[in-house]
């Protein structure tokens, strides 16, 4: 007699695929997925918990290792937070820097993430191509704040350090030169007639279903709703430039794809006004040596290159926080994925999974 | 003289032991196993450059340098990767099915290393000139499937299991259209028989005359040597490394370099059925035989690892509905042009 049987499978942690140490047991129909269950948590170090232990300046350090692949904006998040329950005014240049420097990194990012999605699907050149640009990024970082992954560059207050002699001219210089990279990018990876059969019409979010699960950043836009932080409530000194937010239209894969990539041009928009605009001055706000900020809790929100980051601290007055809770893009992110993954092959998951950019040291904090 | 080089070698060998009063079945022993020595020298040899031509054409392709480190411009290299792999400890799974996991990687083997006895190297350089060769050729081929299932069917393991199962439906999806595509070479030639494919191609190759066979042959050749876009079977993304999961060290290595020696007889055959073999284009035959024979033979290899870097991966059920809907569809038409078209050139006995 003939009879079929459901197999599960263990995708991960130790997969090439799952970005990391990400679990997910899928119950298998010889290729189709009938159930998806991802499980998280191989990398959690308690980082919330650990930031009760230390001073305000000390958590800087911690929030580099959430995301690592945009730690400018996870730096800034944090520092913004800490000034908004402080009411500390930051001087304009810091701004200005802040917003060059998270924009590189959400460059950076993206970056990863087109790349990585490119090795998702097959073609390992893409990958190549994406971190020979990303290399630039790196450089630019290395010589603003010395470090090429963890950062910890912002204070709170402003950022560590003036910019160094040149460096205005190099980041005009890349922004001159990544536009060109991108096109290759897009004749590479976007243009190819396989690429886009591997991601047109898989894994559509209905945008309203994106709305209710609470899912942010590119995988938002790419479901064709317009939320960008930036936009909607704009923070720092993101108000006076001028750029767009690209918006899906099918809710697929290719276009969380594609939105990274027309998100990349828009950076560079960005950065190039921010350097245009820079103004003179200090690059740090007159902070007391020992942060002591009063009683009470503060929630702040910025737009980091996964989503929405937020964090959420609660100060008893003394030099070290209460609490510390951290909204982390990727985790919420990945709350769709049982869902989105039924029905579709073993190859759709790597290729959703992949959409959705998560990096494992945000989910699991 | 170059031109004859090997056959007059072969010649000699069989003169001298022919002088020395052996009698005639050593005779045809000695040169046979002289041939199998030559195929099984060149196989190896080949293998080792073809890795080393894939690092560095794979670095051309993704702006690196590639291999630089071992021996003048890391030609070294592999040599120093196979001392690695057979340094390594084989590891057997415990559910493995021991004989069939350690006897399929050398099993491998066996169908590549028959193949190249159709192969026609050169003029007169073909080891066994079979009538059918091209159905022998196709035949043997198809024994390769059956040892890619087992191998991952006695790893007792899942990712191998689904690995081994796309294997089977991959390969017989793909072997169809690759044979019929190659059925109007033999209708224009009217014969299987290798060395008279080449020489029916003596005014015009059959690339020309059987251009879509030719694209259909290549596609369905990537698709059978298990490269990009048709890496299905090993999808590193998706199924880690397929039915090659639980193998590791010299195991591994079989696999890996009897997948080049299927590179280069799919290559082989298109530059036998397609390019005109060893015939020199231009009446450049100041050039050997055999030396054009190898050159267009890298250059198909060439483009095949050029496709490898440049795609990404298509999905099972597409590659299905490609092959089934897309390829025979294709092929059958071209039959029957070609058909039409041979019956159309000799009414008008043009």
């Amino acid at each position: 007699m003939m009879q079929t049987q459901e197999i599960t499978l263990n995708m991960g942690p130790q997969h090439p695929s799952t970005h990391g140490v990400f679990h997910i047991l899928l119950k298998l129909d010889h290729e189709v997925i009938r159930e998806a269950t991802p499980i998280c948590g191989y990398l959690h170090r308690g980082i919330e918990k650990l930031a009760e232990a230390r001073t305000y300046t000390q958590i800087i350090p911690y929030t580099d290792r959430m995301d690592y692949l945009a730690a400018m904006l996870n730096n800034t998040g944090y520092c913004m937070t800490m000034e908004k329950l402080m009411e500390i005014e930051v001087p304009e240049r810091a701004e200005f820097i802040r917003v060059i420097c998270n924009e590189l990194s959400r460059i950076a990012s993206h970056l990863i993430a087109i790349g990585t999605y490119s090795v998702d699907i097959g073609g390992i050149t893409g990958f190549m191509y994406c971190l020979r640009d990303r290399e630039l990024v790196m450089d630019l970082f290395e010589e603003i704040c010395g470090s090429r992954m963890t950062f910890s560059y912002m204070r709170i207050g402003g950022v560590a350090e003036d910019m160094p002699e040149g460096f205005l001219e190099k980041v005009l210089k890349f922004v001159d030169y990544m536009p060109s990279a991108i096109d290759e990018y897009d004749g590479l990876i976007t243009g190819n007639e396989i690429f886009q059969a591997r991601t047109k019409h898989v894994g559509i979010i209905p945008p309203e279903v994106a709305l209710n699960y609470s899912l942010s950043g590119p995988i938002l836009r790419g479901s064709g709703v317009d939320w960008d932080l930036r936009k909607k409530r704009p923070y720092s000194v993101y108000d006076r430039f001028d750029f767009e937010v690209p918006l899906g239209t099918r809710h697929d894969c290719f276009d969380r794809f594609t939105c990274r990539m027309k998100e990349m041009r828009q950076s560079l928009r960005i950065i190039r006004q921010a350097v245009e605009q820079m103004p003179e001055g200090p690059v740090m706000a007159k902070v007391p040596k020992v942060i002591k900020p009063p009683a009470g809790d503060v929630y702040l929100e910025i737009e980091g290159a996964k989503g929405m980051l937020g964090y959420y601290i609660v100060s008893d007055g003394s030099n070290k926080p209460y609490r510390v809770h951290v909204r982390r893009p990727s985790y919420i992110n990945l709350g769709y994925l049982s869902e989105l993954c039924k029905g579709w092959k073993i190859a759709d998951v790597v290729a959703i999974l992949g959409s959705l950019d998560i990096v494992l040291g945000e989910v699991d904090c | 003289m170059v031109e004859n080089i090997f056959t007059s070698i072969a010649g000699s060998l069989r003169s001298v032991i022919d002088a020395a009063g052996a009698p005639l079945l050593l005779n045809d022993i000695s040169v046979v196993l002289l041939k199998v020595v030559a195929i099984l020298v060149y196989i190896l040899v080949s293998a080792l450059w073809l890795v080393y031509m894939e690092r560095k054409i794979c670095a051309y392709i993704q702006a690196r340098i590639g291999p630089n480190r071992v021996g003048p411009m890391g030609l070294l290299q592999t040599a120093a990767d196979i001392g690695k792999l057979i340094a390594k400890e084989i590891i057997i799974p415990r559910a493995a099915d021991k004989v069939v996991f350690l006897l399929m990687p050398v099993l491998i083997f066996v169908p590549v290393l028959l193949l190249f006895a159709v192969v026609p190297f050169g003029k007169d350089m073909i080891a066994v000139d079979l009538n059918i060769g091209l159905f022998y050729f196709f035949s043997i081929a198809s024994l390769s499937t059956i040892i890619f299932w087992a191998g991952g069917w006695a790893s007792a393991n899942k990712y191998a299991l689904i690995g081994s199962m796309r294997a089977v439906s991959q390969m017989l999806s793909y072997e169809i259209p690759m044979i019929l595509a190659l059925l109007g070479v033999v209708m224009m030639t009217g014969s299987m028989k290798m060395s008279e494919i080449v020489n029916a191609q003596q005014h015009i190759w059959f690339v020309f005359t059987q251009p879509l066979a030719f694209i259909i042959y290549v596609i369905a050749a990537t698709a059978e040597t298990n490269r990009t876009p048709f890496d299905l079977l090993e999808g590193e993304s998706e199924i880690i490394a397929g039915p090659f999961t639980e193998y590791g060290g010299m195991t591994f290595a079989m696999w890996f370099l009897a997948e080049y020696g299927n590179v280069v007889l799919v290559s082989a055959l298109a530059t036998t059925a397609f390019l005109g073999g060893w015939l020199a284009p231009f009446g450049w035959t100041f050039i050997p035989s055999w030396v054009w024979f190898f050159l267009k033979l890298y250059l198909m290899i060439y483009v095949l690892m050029w496709f490898r870097w440049t795609y990404p991966r298509i999905r099972v059920d597409q590659l299905m509905n490609f092959g089934w809907k897309v390829l025979v569809p294709l092929t059958l038409a071209n039959i029957f042009v070609t058909g039409v078209g041979m019956y159309i050139y000799r009414a008008i006995g043009w």
